[in-house]
C-alpha cells in the first residue's frame, strides 16, 4: 500500500469565539493579549482529514507547517499530540504584517523547499481574517490543483484523491490527481482529542529558540530523541524575494476598522459569470469597500 | 468547549497531595523506565505534569463529547440484537474518543501498553467521566478489572489480555447469578475442565452483569463439583472472540440506562483459569470488589459534582419574589451543605486511593524483589487502611450522592421533576450507587471492623496530631470532643460483646467514625488551601449534629430494645 506525505497548513489565531469586553483596543485593533491563542478551528478539521489518511495508509507522514511568531510552535506540538509526525515553524520578523498574498508566497516558498509532498491540506479559512485565500493562493503558486470546501476524503486510488465537497446547495464528489491542495470545511468531522501517550512523548518538543529561552532540565533528550526538535525556518532558510514578504509584499492596507452590525436578512448569490463579477466589483468600489 | 478537569480546582488540589511524591517514585521504580519508554516520566515533576496534562484531555473529552452525549444515551439505551449488545450511538462515540486518546489501561504497566498511572489519577479520571455520564463510566471504568488480571494471572495471560485492554477492549466481571447476589458463595455456573482442549468449559446463567457483552470477562464459576460454598469457586477469563456466551436480555433500569445490564447464558463457553483453583471468591473476587468499590465511590463523587453544579446553576438563574433563589437562606444552606458533602466525600475518596496506591505498588514491587522490613511494614499499614477505608468511602460517598441528587431536584422545584433538566437523569443515576458492588448495609458489615478493632480511632488520632494553622484550631477542638463521644459509643456497644447488638448499631458507629474522619480530612485540606475553609466549617457543624444524634441513640439503647424492632417470620 502506498504511503503519502501530507502537509497540513495550520495557523495559530486569537480565540475570536470567546470575545470579551476587552477584545478590541480603543483604536479598533485586536487586543491580542486579551484573547488566548488557539489552533485555528478549521485547520483542526484539516488535521483530522490528514490523520485519517495516515490511519488508512500506514507509513504516511503528517507534517504541520505554520507561519507565525515563536509561540506558534504550540500549534505544532498540539498537532503532534494528535498524531502528526512533526512540523516546521516558519518564523521571522520579515514575515510580520503579511496579508494573504505575502503569506501564501512565504508558505509556498517553504513548500518548495520541502519539495517532497503529496497532499497539502489546509483549513478553509482562519477565524481571525476569514479570507479563505491562503490555501487557494498556495496551490496557484505551486502550480498544482486545488479542491476547496472538502468535507471528507473518501478514498485515494491510482494517484487520485476522491473527496466530498460541501457546497451551498448540496454536496459534490470530485477526484483530483496528486499532488494537490485541499481546503477543509468546518462541517468536516472534528479533530480527535490529544492522545495521552503522544502527549507525554512529545510534550518536551521545542524549537531551538524555545530551548534557548527555557530552563530545560532534560537537555540530553534533544540528542536522544530527534523528534523533539521542531525545525524553525527563517527567511534565510527559504528562497525568497524580500520585497514580496511582510508589509512590503502585502498590497492589502487596512484603512479603517468599524463595528458593523449585520442587518440584512438574506444573502445575495453572485454567480461566477463575468457580468455578476463586474457588477460586484462596481458595487464594492462605489461603497469604498475596495480602493 | 467545557473542560471538566480545568474547571474543577479541587481535583488539582487532590492530585497534588504530598504523599504523591512517594507513590509516584515507587510506582515508577525511581523513574527507571524513562530510557525504555518514550512516554515515561523523567522525574516527579515530569510525572505530575503528565497526570495533569492527561487529565486535561479526559476533562476535554468529557466536556465536549461524553457530557453532551449523556442525554441521548439515556433516551436511546442499548439493545440486544442476536444475543449481543448494541450500544447507544453516543456510547460508541464516547468509547471511540476515549480509546483514540489512549485512555484505556491507564493504571496498567507500560510493557502491556498501559500508562502506568497510579490509582489516584485513574480514579480522578473516573470522577470526571462520572460527572459527565454516570452510566457511561461503568463501561469505561470496568478497565479496573484488568488490575485483577495484572495481580493474579499468568504472564502469558497478562500479555494476551492486558495488551488488548490497553488497545480499547472493554471488560466485564461476571459474578452475580439469579440466586447469588450479595451471597456469592451460592454461585452455580459450572466450570468443567476439558482435557482435550486444555480449556475450562462454562455452562450456566449470570444475571445483572454490567457490560456483560464486553470483550474480556472475568467469570466466577464452580470448578469443584459437589461443593456448596465459596471454597469451590474459581475465577476464569472468558474471551468474547471464542464465543459461547449470549445475552438473553438487558434489564430495564431506573437509571444508568446507557450501561447494559445483561442476563448471560453460557453454553459450552471456553475459558481460562486465573491463578489457583478454589481461590476465586476467597481471594480474587475480594480484590476485584475492592477495586470496583473504589470505582463506585468515584462514580458517586462524580454524580455529586454534577448534581451540585446543576443545582447551583439553577439557583443562580431562577428568580422568584424578585431575586435569585440562591439568595434565600433555605436554598443557600442546602447548596452549602451539598458542597460540604461533595468536598468531604471527595477528600475521603483520594485519601483511600492513596492508601490503595501505596500498598498495591509495594505488592507489585514485592514480585520483583524482596521488600525491606520497613517497606513490608508500610505495605501492611496501608493495606489495613485501604481495607477499612474502601467500604467507608463507598458507603458514605454513595449515600451522599443520593442526598445531593435529591437536594438538586428539590432546588429545581417542579422543573426538576420534569425531564427537561439533566438533574432528573442525575437523580435516577445516583440511586444505584448505594446498591451495587455491595449495598451500604454490606459496606457497613465490612467497615465495622474499623470500628471494633480501633483502626478508625487510631487513624483519627493520627489526623488529630497533624500540624495545622492556629485559625483551624477551634475545629480540631470540636473534633477531639466528638472523638471522645465516638469512643464512648463504641465502648458501650462493643462492650456488650453481643453480635446482634453490634450489628444493630453498626451503621451508626461507622457513620460517626466516617463523619469525624472526613471532618479531619477537610481540616487538613483547608490547612493546605483556603478553598476548603467553608466546607470544613460547614461540614463539621453538620457532622457534630449527626455524631451527637447517633451518640444519643446509642446512649439510650440497650439489648432489650431490639425486640421492638424485630419481626416474627410467619
Amino acid at each position: 500500500m502506498k504511503a503519502y506525505k501530507i502537509i497540513v497548513l495550520a495557523k495559530q489565531v486569537p480565540d475570536t469565539r470567546n470575545v470579551g469586553k476587552d477584545a478590541m483596543k480603543a483604536d479598533g485593533t485586536i487586543n491580542r493579549a486579551a484573547l488566548s491563542a488557539i489552533f485555528n478551528p478549521e485547520d483542526l478539521n484539516a488535521l483530522e482529514q490528514a490523520l485519517r489518511i495516515k490511519d488508512s495508509f500506514p507509513g504516511s507522514t503528517v507534517t504541520i507547517l505554520t507561519m507565525g511568531p515563536g509561540r506558534a510552535a504550540e500549534i505544532i506540538r498540539e498537532g503532534m499530540f494528535r498524531g502528526a509526525d512533526g512540523g516546521i515553524l516558519l518564523t521571522d520578523r520579515a514575515f510580520a504584517g503579511s496579508d494573504t498574498l505575502a503569506t501564501s508566497y512565504a508558505i509556498s516558498q517553504a513548500l518548495k523547499k520541502v519539495k517532497d509532498y503529496d497532499i497539502i491540506i489546509a483549513g478553509r479559512q482562519a477565524i481571525d481574517g476569514d479570507t479563505a485565500q491562503v490555501g487557494p493562493q498556495v496551490a496557484e503558486k505551486l502550480g498544482i490543483p486545488q479542491v476547496t470546501y472538502v468535507e471528507e476524503v473518501q478514498k485515494i486510488e491510482k494517484g487520485k484523491v476522491f473527496m466530498k465537497r460541501r457546497l451551498e446547495r448540496g454536496v459534490e464528489t470530485v477526484s483530483c490527481p496528486i499532488p494537490l491542495v485541499m481546503t477543509v470545511n468546518g462541517s468536516a468531522p472534528d479533530c480527535r482529542a490529544r492522545n495521552s501517550k503522544l502527549l507525554m512523548k512529545c510534550k518536551h518538543a521545542k524549537t531551538v529558540t524555545e530551548l534557548q529561552n527555557s530552563n530545560e532540565d532534560y537537555l540530553h533528550l534533544y540528542n536522544d530523541r530527534p523528534y523533539l526538535n521542531i525545525p524553525e525556518w527563517t527567511v534565510n532558510d527559504i528562497e525568497v524575494e524580500q520585497a514580496e514578504l511582510g508589509l512590503s509584499g502585502s498590497p492589502t492596507k487596512v484603512k479603517t476598522v468599524e463595528n458593523v452590525v449585520l442587518q440584512a436578512k438574506d444573502a445575495k448569490i453572485i454567480s461566477s459569470s463575468d457580468n455578476d463579477i463586474d457588477e460586484l466589483m462596481r458595487e464594492l468600489i462605489e461603497s469604498h469597500t475596495i480602493g | 468547549m467545557a473542560n471538566y478537569y480545568n474547571d474543577n480546582k479541587e481535583l488539582k488540589f487532590h492530585l497534588n497531595h504530598p504523599l504523591m511524591e512517594k507513590i509516584v517514585r515507587l510506582k515508577e521504580r525511581n523513574f527507571s523506565e524513562s530510557g525504555a519508554f518514550d512516554y515515561a516520566p523523567m522525574d516527579h515533576e515530569d510525572a505530575m505534569d503528565n497526570f495533569d496534562k492527561v487529565l486535561e484531555v479526559v476533562g476535554e473529552i468529557c466536556g465536549d463529547i461524553v457530557g453532551p452525549n449523556a442525554e441521548s444515551i439515556d433516551a436511546e439505551g442499548p439493545q440486544v440484537v442476536e444475543g449481543h449488545v448494541i450500544y447507544a450511538r453516543g456510547t460508541s462515540e464516547n468509547i471511540e474518543a476515549l480509546n483514540k486518546a489512549g485512555l484505556m489501561g491507564m493504571s496498567l504497566p507500560r510493557k502491556y501498553g498501559g500508562l502506568n498511572f497510579p490509582i489516584v489519577p485513574y480514579i480522578m479520571a473516573a470522577d470526571i467521566v462520572s460527572r459527565a455520564d454516570a452510566g457511561f463510566v461503568n463501561i469505561w471504568g470496568l478497565q479496573d478489572c484488568a488490575e485483577t488480571i495484572n495481580e493474579f494471572a499468568s504472564e502469558e495471560q497478562k500479555e494476551k489480555y492486558l495488551t488488548r485492554v490497553c488497545n480499547g477492549d472493554t471488560m466485564a466481571m461476571d459474578l452475580t447469578e439469579p440466586d447469588a447476589g450479595s451471597d456469592l458463595q451460592a454461585v452455580q455456573l459450572k466450570a468443567v475442565y476439558d482435557e482435550k482442549s486444555g480449556k475450562w468449559i462454562l455452562n450456566g446463567v449470570k444475571r445483572f452483569i454490567t457490560n456483560g457483552d464486553g470483550d474480556i470477562s472475568l467469570v466466577l464459576a464452580r470448578s469443584e463439583p459437589g461443593t456448596k460454598d465459596g471454597r469451590g469457586l474459581s475465577m476464569f477469563i472468558y474471551d468474547k472472540r471464542d464465543g459461547g456466551v449470549s445475552v438473553r436480555r438487558i434489564e430495564h433500569k431506573m437509571g444508568i440506562i446507557g450501561s447494559p445490564t445483561c442476563e448471560l447464558v453460557f453454553k459450552d463457553a471456553p475459558a481460562e483459569l486465573v491463578g489457583s483453583r478454589k481461590m476465586g471468591l476467597i481471594k480474587y473476587v475480594m480484590a476485584l470488589m475492592n477495586g470496583a468499590r473504589l470505582g463506585i465511590a468515584a462514580q458517586s463523587v462524580g454524580v455529586s459534582e454534577a448534581a451540585y453544579r446543576e443545582a447551583l446553576a439553577y439557583a443562580k438563574e431562577r428568580v422568584q419574589f424578585g431575586k435569585a433563589i440562591m439568595r434565600f437562606p433555605a436554598v443557600y444552606e442546602m447548596l452549602s451543605n451539598m458542597k460540604a458533602k461533595l468536598d468531604a466525600s471527595r477528600t475521603l475518596l483520594y485519601e483511600t486511593a492513596r492508601f490503595v496506591d501505596m500498598y498495591k505498588t509495594y505488592m507489585h514491587i514485592a514480585e520483583e524483589r524482596k521488600l525491606e522490613k520497613e517497606e513490608r511494614d508500610e505495605m501492611k499499614t496501608y493495606q489495613r487502611l485501604a481495607d477499612i477505608f474502601t467500604p467507608l468511602v463507598k458507603g458514605m460517598a454513595s449515600e451522599y450522592s443520593n442526598q445531593l441528587a435529591y437536594d438538586a431536584v428539590q432546588i429545581h422545584g417542579g422543573s426538576g421533576f420534569m425531564k427537561d433538566y439533566p438533574v432528573e437523569r442525575i437523580y435516577r443515576d445516583a440511586r444505584i450507587t448505594s446498591i451495587y458492588e455491595g449495598t451500604t448495609q454490606l459496606q457497613v458489615v465490612a467497615a465495622i471492623r474499623g470500628v471494633t478493632t480501633g483502626a478508625y480511632l487510631k487513624q483519627i488520632r493520627a489526623y488529630e496530631a497533624a500540624k495545622i494553622s492556629p485559625e483551624l484550631e477551634h475545629l480540631r477542638r470540636t473534633l477531639i470532643i466528638l472523638t471522645d463521644e465516638y469512643e464512648q459509643a463504641v465502648n458501650k456497644v462493643v462492650g456488650t460483646d453481643d453480635n446482634e447488638f453490634i450489628d444493630f448499631h453498626a451503621r451508626r458507629l461507622v457513620e460517626m467514625g466516617g463523619h469525624i474522619i472526613m471532618s479531619y480530612l477537610l481540616v487538613l485540606d483547608a490547612n493546605r488551601d483556603a478553598i476548603f475553609a467553608k466546607s470544613a466549617k460547614n461540614y463539621i457543624r453538620m457532622a457534630k449534629a449527626q455524631v451527637r444524634a447517633n451518640a444519643e441513640f446509642i446512649r439510650t439503647s440497650d439489648l432489650s430494645d431490639l425486640g421492638s424492632y424485630k419481626y416474627e417470620m410467619q
